[in-house]
């Protein structure tokens, strides 16, 4: 990339020479032209699947008239016309929720005590090998990280615990684990850029390192680690296959947390392939969706918000 | 600058390219198969696309493959993605051939009376359970109560002292449905782990102890030490049972069209009634050919001998 940025100025260099300035403006216009396309098309790539999502998602409300109270708060989901149709999906809604925040009580400490370990503490041995780890930890698919659950995690708990296995902690350690790299990488890079004066300030007043850490550091950056945990969470909401993998898809709500629960995701994904287009059942797995539309757009604000308030 | 020239080219090129193909799709492939008409022996030509029920997938590739061997200039793509997809599909007419679990009178949101049936097999399926629970043959008044949750402990059913683990399907899969309707006389199973795959339920069963689901013939093997098939009302849950009618759980793999089907259509479901596959590719895969069968069965349940 870099290699064709230098032809790239060398040339037109060259050319500026040659014939005044016809070709550059054409060039300057052509570059507007491919970096102005690239911005737009994601633009309305993003509205277009809102667009798309909120009218699929409206379906059930409007052409099935389900009430939208009874779908957002209701207990039971049967909406395949098995006994009375039912389409309460709170169970799915508490299990996304719960699945999210409890990964995310999992991920935060661990996330952030490892970037303080490796901005701080050991910062060319951690950078050397715990950055790698870390990398290599983005980079293994979610299906993986289920696979292992299912066989290592799932017969844990079911051997120390009354129930199944398949359960919500089961799904809180897998998805923890998988949203541990983006917040430790995300948390890491908030530390680094808290500036060196602050740190000597801090050494210079006879602080130790932990003080300095404790009471400096971790304050200053408080607002990037706070959006390295809601990025993190907002990857654990829309998980679905791991999740799915050892979470049991119970549509009952849960009583335990080593009881079996289902999450929004999950369910879609369960049902999705079982259903016919614009049935009353495809219609509210749309619903669901937007539901999961609704919430990241929801922790997009609350980044947004975090991030405005950033002191450093 | 002619570097970048050319990978800015590209890259819009790319991206335009991108945004079409996702508009484009839809009706592009519908059938053009040609030939049929001359005779079945012909090899036939073209190319259609079969998918939907993944319970019938694995029989459907089988059967693609042989029938590619005789005609190579066909060509049959085969995938899954459910009934419910099969059927919306075929509706649709993205799919030549919808494959479902169910009869498409069943489902809302399908111009049934468009489609054409077509029964290429039957699958029997019945409780699976695990070793532990002591129970291999259950009333089906048990039956209900063990999927109903009204009895949550084995004993209560002549088995171990062990609590009950449910494994269910998801709503609207086909197992389930008939499963529900002919095993449960229609009544709505507790709550339990739900999995789409029936690979997953066998493993399930198979680790779980006390845990009970249910799957087609075809997934119970000897080796499975674990999982065990429940005889119901003392009727062991075999082929032979099945094509008699005195064992209840089965259901009908249909192969829909959208109309009456023609050229390659036609030359593959021809191939997959044709004795070659129903007698050896059928029972290979573990389902019963549709033309053993002494009981018929329509959309609404109703049983008749045939």
């Amino acid at each position: 990339m870099s290699n064709s940025n230098y032809s790239s100025t060398s040339s037109s260099t060259h050319r500026l020479i040659k014939n005044k300035n016809g070709s550059v403006k054409r060039n300057e216009l052509r570059g507007k032209v491919v970096v102005y396309s690239c911005a737009v098309l994601i633009i309305i790539a993003t509205i277009a699947i809102t667009l798309f999502l909120t009218i699929k998602g409206l379906q059930s409300f409007i052409v099935n008239g389900v009430n939208v109270g009874e779908f957002l708060t209701g207990l039971t989901w049967s909406p395949s016309g098995e006994g009375d149709v039912a389409y309460g999906a709170f169970p799915f809604i508490f299990g996304s929720f719960s699945v999210t925040f409890l990964a995310a009580l999992f991920a935060a400490p661990l996330g952030i005590g490892s970037a303080i370990f490796m901005t701080e503490i050991a910062k060319t041995w951690g950078q050397k090998v715990l950055q790698p780890v870390i990398e290599i930890l983005v980079g293994i698919p979610s299906v993986v990280y289920g696979l292992i659950g299912l066989t290592v995690i799932v017969p844990l708990i079911r051997e120390h615990s009354s129930g199944i296995g398949f359960s919500l902690l089961a799904g809180m350690i897998v998805v923890g684990v998988m949203i541990l790299p983006t917040v430790t990488s995300i948390s890491a890079d908030a530390l680094k850029s808290i500036p060196q004066d602050i740190k000597d300030a801090s050494y210079g007043l006879g602080a130790t390192r932990w003080q300095t850490i404790y009471k400096v550091i971790l304050p200053a950056a408080m607002p990037s680690l706070a959006t390295a945990v809601v990025l993190g969470m907002a990857r654990a909401f829309g998980e679905a296959l791991a999740v799915q993998m050892v979470i049991g898809n119970s549509k009952a709500l849960p009583e335990s947390i080593t009881d079996q629960a289902a999450t929004l995701t999950s369910i879609i994904t369960l049902s999705m392939g079982h259903t016919t287009y614009g049935s009353l059942h495809n219609n509210l797995l749309w619903s669901l969706g937007l539901i999961l539309l609704v919430m990241s757009y929801v922790f997009i604000i609350i980044i947004r918000f975090i991030s405005s308030r950033r002191k450093v | 600058m002619k570097k970048f020239k050319s990978l800015a080219i590209m890259f819009t090129f790319v991206l335009v390219m991108g945004v079409l193909a996702a508009c484009g799709g839809g009706n592009d492939n519908s059938s053009n198969g040609n030939g049929g008409e001359e005779g079945s022996s012909e090899a036939v030509s073209g190319s259609i696309i079969v998918g939907g029920s993944s319970a019938l997938q694995p029989l459907a590739a089988a059967a693609v493959e042989q029938f590619q061997q005789n005609n190579p200039d066909a060509q049959i793509d085969v995938q899954g993605g459910g009934s419910g997809t099969g059927l919306s599909e075929v509706a649709a007419g993205n799919f030549d051939i919808g494959n479902a679990d169910y009869f498409a009178e069943s489902k809302e949101g399908i111009e049934a009376s468009e489609l054409v049936d077509h029964k290429v097999a039957v699958v029997g399926m019945t409780a699976a359970v695990n070793a532990e629970a002591g129970v291999t043959d259950i009333s089906k008044e048990d039956l209900i109560k063990v999927f109903t949750g009204e009895v949550t402990n084995w004993k209560d059913v002549g088995g171990e002292d062990m609590e009950i683990q449910l494994v269910n399907r998801p709503d609207g899969s086909g197992t389930r449905a008939t499963f529900n309707e002919f095993g449960l006389d229609g009544a709505t199973p507790a709550e339990g782990i739900t999995e789409d795959s029936s690979n997953t339920v066998k493993k399930i069963v198979n680790d779980t102890p006390g845990a009970v689901g249910y799957l087609a013939f075809s997934y119970f093997d000897d080796s499975d030490s674990n999982v065990k098939k429940m005889a119901i009302d003392g009727v062991e849950a075999t082929d032979e049972n099945v094509k008699t009618g005195d064992f209840p759980i089965w259901a009908y793999e249909h192969m829909y069209t959208k109309g009456e089907p023609e050229g390659l259509e036609k030359a593959f479901l021809d191939y997959m009634m044709s004795d070659e596959i129903q007698t050896s590719l059928v029972p290979e895969q573990g389902y019963i050919a549709a033309s053993e069968m002494k009981v018929e069965r329509d959309a609404e349940g109703n049983q008749s001998d045939l």
